[in-house]
């Protein structure tokens, strides 16, 4: 597959809601993995300390694109999820800027002690990649449909953990990621997801930004929930509902001011992602809001099950993570407000 | 083309600032170690000379100890001929003065829990001063209970602990100096021998092999104990040098006690090429001290003032 600059942001944004913020429109679907892959390229490019691992799965959480176009640059591990992330210390405590890529199941779950004494406690700059995250995976099951990184990552010190939106957003991460110093994370899904942003969409590692301004709920989220919610927002809007959506990508570190402000000026709050509501965005944002802010919260995300295997909308649907739960969250956080 | 740099030696966060812990005077001079001059790296050192650092290594062990009041005895004193080679013996190139020097050899203790040993031949090198290996384990000391690469003590390649993973990430190191950076550099690591039935260290060892990092030299410390009980009882290890040779591995197998015997292991290590080389260096836990020797009870304890005392007439 070749590796071409994206050219999305020559679609320009059309309506704007109120004169201030541009509406996001989608235009096309494409899966975030291959931001991921296209980013890390535009990294190898960039510096020749950036050095890639391969778990077996290269042409399915795409560092294939490095590895065809830096092939010196870039180390199978065979099938050691665990091993590559303590070869990836070695290499990033002799100076590199080491990827691994696999299936966030793996990543996180698979890897937690190795991230926790090895990566983090080092402080080594590390960067996973956490691929197939969410039930948007599909038919490959409950085994492969990572729901648990936001939970495991965050609750380490010294990481980052990132969660991009859409295929530019991704690329943009990747990039920032590489770029950043310090242990990190980033999860991206396999299923293709609409992209709506562009390439210049702001985007900082550790900002939330406002992708829909409104004072009577906000919808937090990250990942692909991004979109959902801006769908339910606009919606809303129709029902004289304004609904303010921040695109958290940054799980960590968290932008509790932007968390702080939404619920001051909106007085209820969504959140929503593709993810385990328990220790996940939602646990997150509820954490700053018990303590500086409180608000009435409602929460969109899988509700303590394992996932299973379907067709990804099908799942999405099944699990409560389409733009139609948002709405109703929206309205219940509203009638929750005193 | 650039490269990405970052400031990342040393380390020195803690997490408590700067304001370490210090040893009395009166304790430095009841060891010493105010007088102390260190020991020089040089393959012109004698076996003897070698075994007398080794001798000095195990003092040093036992003092940690005895003042941090917990911690690991007998890997440490079983270990002490190994280090002793290894770092005064010419083998690893380090520069005291210089410690994050960006040529030199490093050294990755995978089993975590023998730090005493390292800390002790790091100080002994000159590394730090002595007087801060009675700062073990204390608060806010550089000297962790187990290593952390956040204390930014020189020598400390990394943060190591939870039991199979150095290997690994002196792989990642090794990986790095021959095929990245095409350097000349060595890494060194060594395991405990209950370490290895941990598996990342059979991961680490396939991909040493497979990327045939003939500039990585492991080390196990064979002394067939561990804290539950002899090694061949908690889980069937042997036979140790075999295992390692069906993973490609050029393996050495020796008398981890004997100074003479090490110094060809190490030599003929720096000769190999093609493929990672093992040395299973057979050794005594608790060596040197006649009350400790091959008991693992003494995996994890230290000694009492009265058995340090006993211990240190004896390590002369």
């Amino acid at each position: 597959m070749s590796v071409t600059a994206v050219k999305e942001s020559s679609m320009v944004n059309t309506a704007s809601t109120n004169g201030q913020m541009p509406r996001y429109e989608m235009h096309g679907k494409k899966a975030t993995r291959f931001g991921f892959g296209e980013g890390l390229v535009v990294l190898g490019e960039r510096y020749d300390n950036v050095v890639a691992l391969g778990g077996d799965i290269t042409g399915s959480v795409m560092t294939s694109y490095f590895k065809e176009k830096f092939p010196d640059r870039f180390f199978s591990m065979g099938i050691t999820e665990a091993t590559a992330t303590l070869v990836a210390t070695g290499l990033a405590l002799s100076g590199h800027i080491p990827f691994f890529a696999t299936y966030g199941a793996f990543a996180s779950c698979r890897n937690t002690d190795m991230i926790r004494i090895s990566m983090a406690y080092n402080d080594a700059n590390v960067k996973i990649g956490g691929g197939h995250a969410g039930i948007s995976v599909g038919e490959d099951g409950a085994t492969h449909q990572a729901l648990e990184e936001i939970a495991i990552i965050r609750v380490m010190p010294n990481m980052t953990l990132v969660v991009p939106c859409d295929f530019n957003e991704a690329k943009k991460a990747t990039i920032a990621v590489g770029e950043y110093y310090g242990p990190c994370y980033i999860r991206f899904g396999r299923s293709d997801v609409p992209s709506f942003t562009h390439e210049d969409t702001p985007f900082e590692i550790g900002k939330a930004q406002t992708f829909k301004d409104g004072n009577d709920a906000a919808v937090i989220a990250c990942g692909p929930m991004v979109w959902e919610a801006l769908v339910a927002a606009y919606e809303l809007e129709a029902e004289g509902i304004n609904v303010r959506v921040l695109n958290m990508a940054t799980i960590k570190p968290l932008d509790r001011a932007a968390i702080v402000k939404a619920a001051s000026e909106c007085g209820a709050i969504v959140t929503a992602e593709e993810h385990q509501i328990t220790a996940g965005l939602g646990g997150a944002v509820a954490e700053v809001l018990a303590q500086e802010h409180p608000a009435p919260v409602e929460f969109i995300g899988v509700k303590d099950t394992f996932g299973g295997s379907g067709k990804p909308d099908e799942l999405m649907e099944f699990f409560g993570l389409t733009s139609k739960d948002v709405k109703a969250a929206v309205k219940r956080a509203i009638a929750r407000k005193r | 083309m650039a490269r990405l740099t970052h400031k990342t030696y040393p380390l020195a966060t803690g997490f408590h600032g700067s304001s370490r812990p210090t040893p009395s005077p009166e304790l430095m001079a009841k060891y010493g170690y105010a007088d102390f001059k260190p020991f020089s790296n040089s393959a012109d050192h004698s076996d003897a000379a070698l075994l007398e650092i080794a001798q000095s290594i195990r003092r040093d062990i036992i003092r940690e100890l005895v003042e941090a009041k917990s911690g690991h005895s007998g890997g440490p004193l079983g270990s002490a001929d190994i280090f002793a080679t290894l770092y005064f013996g010419g083998f690893m190139r380090y520069d005291v003065n210089n410690p994050w020097w960006e040529g030199r050899d490093r050294f990755v203790l995978s089993a975590g829990h023998m730090c005493p040993v390292l800390y002790a031949t790091l100080a002994n090198a000159g590394f730090f001063p002595k007087s801060e290996l009675l700062t073990l384990r204390k608060f806010n000391s550089r000297l962790q209970g187990h290593p952390g690469r956040d204390m930014g003590l020189p020598g400390i390649e990394s943060s190591t602990g939870s039991l199979g993973q150095g290997l690994g990430i002196a792989v990642g190191m090794a990986l790095a100096d021959k095929l990245v950076d095409k350097n000349d550099r060595r890494v060194f690591s060594l395991t405990g021998d209950g370490e290895i039935s941990e598996g990342e260290i059979w991961e680490a060892a396939m991909i040493a092999a497979h990327w045939e990092l003939d500039n990585l030299c492991m080390i196990v410390d064979r002394n067939n104990c561990q804290i539950d009980g002899r090694t061949e009882d908690v889980m069937k290890l042997n036979p140790v040098g075999d295992k390692f040779k069906a993973f490609n591995f050029h393996v050495i197998e020796c008398n981890g006690n004997s100074i003479a015997e090490l110094r060809h292991a190490f030599a003929e290590a720096r000769e190999v090429k093609g493929r990672p080389t093992c040395i299973v260096a057979e050794t005594y836990m608790g060596r040197g001290v006649s009350f400790m020797e091959d008991d693992y009870r003494w995996h994890g304890k230290p000694p009492t003032p009265e058995q340090a005392e006993v211990a240190l007439t004896e390590l002369v």
